[in-house]
Formats: structure tokens, sequence, C-alpha cells
């Protein structure tokens, strides 16, 4: 796909009518990321139950609309999956963006693998996985222990 | 390809690209690649270390290009020249060497606004080694600076100011001559940060006030990694080296050396010869072309790239009105669209901008914008490129997915 037809098929229906965008009152887990390249903020909301399941999420902030699409897109993906589902998911996409995923890994990306093509575009990669290096730090960073 | 302005850059051509990024380097011209490639060809050898007939031919290109960049910008003499990597390094160089060694608690350095990060972070440092305050001019929002600002933010206890000459953001040029008068009254250094103005209008460190002068070779056609640093004799002899090693000394005993004179006392190591005579040959090319004419053809372009853009409902720009003051450069936003997108929307129309906050993220700040494209051309650039841009901008908007 060429960079337009990116814009045309994908980004631009998320960056314009973001699913998951907004604030939670509760959120269980919220963070900031921010892609020094181009300034831009976004924040990141959880909430997660006892059962590490991912209740809910959203994002907020401004940005680019590779990285706003990329982050509504992630969001659809993991909500309703548990944390290591989410964090499964993340892996692939990081690999994906490094042109390195597998079928299978392809394959959980769902609507994500659409982004497969900012591959191509490397000036925009930093922007494509601003959402998914947040998440992916509040999975890690908020992990609990188990035996 | 019609546009005589080109027939030296070969990488223009090809009229299916348009280059408007020349405020982060500039293309090269013919007489520039063949003056670098002449000297591999032929002299190739380690200025000033050997005895032989190239060795001694080397040394010779590299100090004409050090007089002509003498006489280029109205220094004293050439040994007032030294040789750096870029701006950056020209910064950074005055930063240690003349900034730790002279300013300390108590004193205050001033910078503006519209400072490129070149010329902010390395006083960010002088600031936090010596604790000496770091005040800045500010600017409005068309980058105009008033006198009072001037005289209040350089207050007596300043020992040193830096600012720079042209924005690269909004292409205006600084009352360069005011703050160093200001500066001088109080006792400070002057330093004039001349990346963006040195290709745009001719310079004359005597006429500016400038203790310190510094730019880049790349943004006047010149190679990469070749650059300047003007100082005054009497500051560059007081000065400690910033960088030790070979061809900078005198003698070396076990524990000592006695450092060479200026300019080899700043110019340890192996240095850029090529760069040095690919910059000569710049200068050169430059002359031929004519500031009157570099600067009228900006002005002409600009003018009818902001005509342009003023016809596209959801298009601004920044910066002054009138065309004379942007220096090629018209920084500009589309409503609803981030610059990111912007840029990569045009460069598959083959247009290559810049987008962001080209390294000067206090001003984007002080301006309350988050980010913003820039178009800078130069004089090789022609008015049909600029209509293919406006009609390309016109269209941006439904390409990222807004029905108007
Ligand atoms: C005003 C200004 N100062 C300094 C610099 C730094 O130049 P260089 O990257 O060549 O060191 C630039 C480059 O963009 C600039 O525009």
């Amino acid at each position: 796909m060429n960079t337009k037809d990116i814009y045309r098929e994908i980004i631009n229906e998320h960056n314009l009518h973001p699913s998951h965008k907004g604030e939670i009152n509760d959120p269980s887990y919220e963070l900031d990321g921010v892609n020094p390249s181009c300034g831009d903020k976004i924040k990141l909301q959880f909430k997660i139950d006892e059962n590490g399941i991912i209740e809910d999420a959203v994002f907020s902030g401004s940005g680019c609309a590779v990285s706003q699409a990329s982050c509504d897109i992630m969001l659809d993906l993991v909500i309703g999956k548990t944390r290591d589902e989410a964090e499964k998911i993340t892996e692939a996409f990081m690999r994906m963006i490094k042109g390195e995923a597998s079928e299978e890994e392809l394959e959980i990306l769902e609507e994500a693998e659409a982004l497969a093509d900012i591959a191509h575009m490397p000036a925009r990669v930093k922007c494509a996985v601003l959402g998914w290096r947040t998440m992916e730090k509040i999975l890690k960073e908020n992990r609990r222990e188990t035996l | 390809m019609t546009n005589v302005f080109k027939n030296d850059f070969e990488i223009l051509h090809d009229d299916k690209y348009i280059y408007f990024d020349n405020a982060a380097t500039t293309q090269r011209p013919r007489q520039v690649i063949n003056a670098v490639s002449e000297f591999y060809r032929t002299i190739n050898s380690n200025p000033l270390r050997g005895l032989y007939k190239w060795s001694v031919e080397s040394t010779q290109a590299y100090e004409n290009s050090r007089r002509k960049i003498a006489e280029f910008i109205g220094a004293k003499d050439a040994s007032e020249i030294i040789f750096t990597r870029n701006s950056t390094e020209s910064l950074n160089l005055i930063a240690y060497s003349w900034g730790l060694n002279n300013i300390k608690k108590g004193d205050n350095i001033t910078v503006t606004i519209l400072e490129h990060h070149s010329n902010l972070l390395p006083w960010q440092m002088v600031s936090k080694v010596t604790g000496a305050s770091l005040t800045y001019i500010e600017c409005s929002p068309d980058g105009e600076i008033s006198d009072e600002e001037i005289i209040s933010r350089i207050p007596s206890n300043t020992k040193l100011v830096s600012a720079a000459e042209v924005s690269n953001v909004l292409g205006v040029r600084l009352p360069i001559e005011k703050i160093s008068k200001r500066a001088h009254k109080v006792g400070a250094v002057m330093v004039v940060d001349g990346a963006q103005s040195a290709p745009h209008i001719p310079i004359d460190v005597k006429a500016l006030g400038a203790d310190f002068f510094v730019f880049s070779g790349h943004k006047i056609m010149a190679p990469m990694g070749i650059g300047v640093l003007y100082g005054k004799s009497e500051l560059l002899e007081a000065m400690p080296p910033f960088l030790h090693g070979g061809e900078m000394i005198e003698s070396v005993s076990r524990y000592d050396a006695v450092y060479a004179p200026v300019p080899e006392k700043f110019e340890a190591g192996t240095v850029n010869a090529a760069g040095a005579v690919g910059l000569a040959a710049a200068i050169d090319y430059i002359k031929s072309i004519g500031f009157d004419t570099i600067s009228q053809r900006e002005e002409n372009l600009c003018r009818l790239l902001i005509e342009g853009i003023k016809t596209i409902p959801y298009a601004e720009y920044y910066g002054s009105k009138s065309a004379e003051t942007h220096s090629g450069i018209v920084t500009f936003n589309i409503e609803g669209c981030h610059p990111h997108d912007v840029a990569s929307i045009l460069d598959t129309e083959n247009i290559c901008i810049r987008a962001g906050q080209h390294c000067a993220q206090p001003l984007h700040e002080h301006l309350g914008i988050p980010a913003s494209a820039r178009a800078s051309m130069y004089f090789y650039n022609d008015e049909s490129e600029v209509e293919r841009f406006i009609e390309a901008l016109k269209k941006v908007r439904s390409w990222l997915g807004y029905e108007h």
C-alpha cells in the first residue's frame, strides 16, 4: 500500500473518529508517552480487573494521525483481553513494524496489520509505536508477582 | 528543466522532486562536488604533516580556504577562522573554552527565544555548571524584538549574549547590531549564530558587532562536516584549547605541552581539508550568483508562497506578513492536520519539506503551537515549484480524510 492508501484506508477513519479517545475517572493505571521527534504527547488510561482482564482503556492527548490511529486500533484489540494477551499482541506489533512478524503474529494483529506498511515510512515508525510502547510500559511495570 | 539556476545542481535536474528543505541543508553545485573530488584525485595528503609536494599543496589549499572565508565574512585576519564540523561544534567550542573559563556564579548569559537548540543547549550547560543565570530575550508573534526587551534582558552582570542572525523557524532577521551594542555596553561578549544568515545575506562580522560568529558549510552549498568559527584574535588567543591531540602543539614533554598558536590550537587531529576546499568553492559559487539575486529570487518565491497559503482556508503561516523578512522560509500549519502527516502526504507528491519543531522547542512553546511544517526555499527553486506545492497543499485536508 502506498502512503495515501494507508491514510485513506485505515488511518483517517481512526484519527478523525476514534472509538477510544477520552478519559475515565477511576483508571487502575495511567501513563504519558512522548514522541521526542514531534513533541506529541498521549495519555493512556487502563482499567484492569482482579483477573488481569483489561475492562476498559482510553487515550487522550494530541498527535499526528499515525500515532492517534495506531493507538485507537491498539485499544480496539486489547480491550477485553488479559494482560498476557495484550503483551503478546504488543510483541507481535513491534515485530511487524520491523518487518519480522510471522504469519500467526500477523493474524492476532487483525486490523493493526494494515499498519505493517508503516515499515516503509521509517520517519513515521516512532509515531506508530508511541501508544504501543506506552502500553507495554504500563503492562510491564505493573505486573503482579506470581509464583 | 527550464530554470537555469538548476543547471549546476544535478540532483535537481529531475523536475519530479521539489526540494523545499533548504534550511536543513542546501544542495551542492557541480563546482563544489568537483572541487572536493579534485582534492582527493590530485593532491590528497594529510595537510600540515608532510614535507613533500602533495602535502604542501593540500596545506596551501586548506589555508587558501581559510583566507577566502576570512574575506567572505570580513574577518581581520585568516587566523581568526577556525575550521569545525558545523555550527553546533563551533558553539560548543565557545561554550566549553570561553564560557566555562570566563563565566561564574552571579553572572548572566542571555539568549533569545528564537534560538535553535544548538545555540541553547551549550548555554544551558554553561549555566548549570557555573551557576550563572540564563535569560531570554522574547519576541512578538511575528518575530520582532523590541529595544526594551534587549535592554531589560541584558542586565549589567551579563557576560555573554548569543543570538541567531536569522531564525530557522520564522526566517526573520534579528536586530543583531542593537543586541551586540547593548552586550558590549555591559561588557559582555557577543556570539552570533549565522547558520541561517550566511546562505542568504552578506556577512560583515565587524558591522554585526560579533565577537564570535559561526556557520555551517552544508547550509551554503558546501559539503557536510565542515563548519566555521570566527573569533576575535584577542579572545581566541586567551582561550584554552577545546580538543587536545595531534597538530595543535608546539612541543610536548612527558607531563606538559606548549600549544600551537591560533588557529591550529583549536584544530586538533586530522582536519577536513577536502571539506574546507569544498567550502571555498561554495563561496566562489555564491559570489558568482550574487546575494542580490539570491534575495530577489527568495523574496519573490516567498511572496508567491505566502499568497498561495492565504488562499487556502484552513492554512495559516507564521512570522512576518512581508515576504522580504522570511529568508526563503515559510513555516505553516493546516488546521486539523498534524505537520508530520502533512509532510508524509506531500512526500507522496515528491515534495520535500520539514515538519516538527525544527530544533526550536522553546520557540514553538512561546508561539503557542505544538509543531509546524516548514517550506524553505533557495535561489534555485522556482515559481512552478511553488505553484505545484500550493496545489498539493490545497488537497492535503482531503487526503487526510476531511470533506473540506
Ligand atoms: C539557526 C541554526 N543554528 C544552528 C544550527 C545547527 O547547524 P548544524 O546542524 O550544521 O550544526 C542550525 C541548523 O539547522 C540552525 O538553523
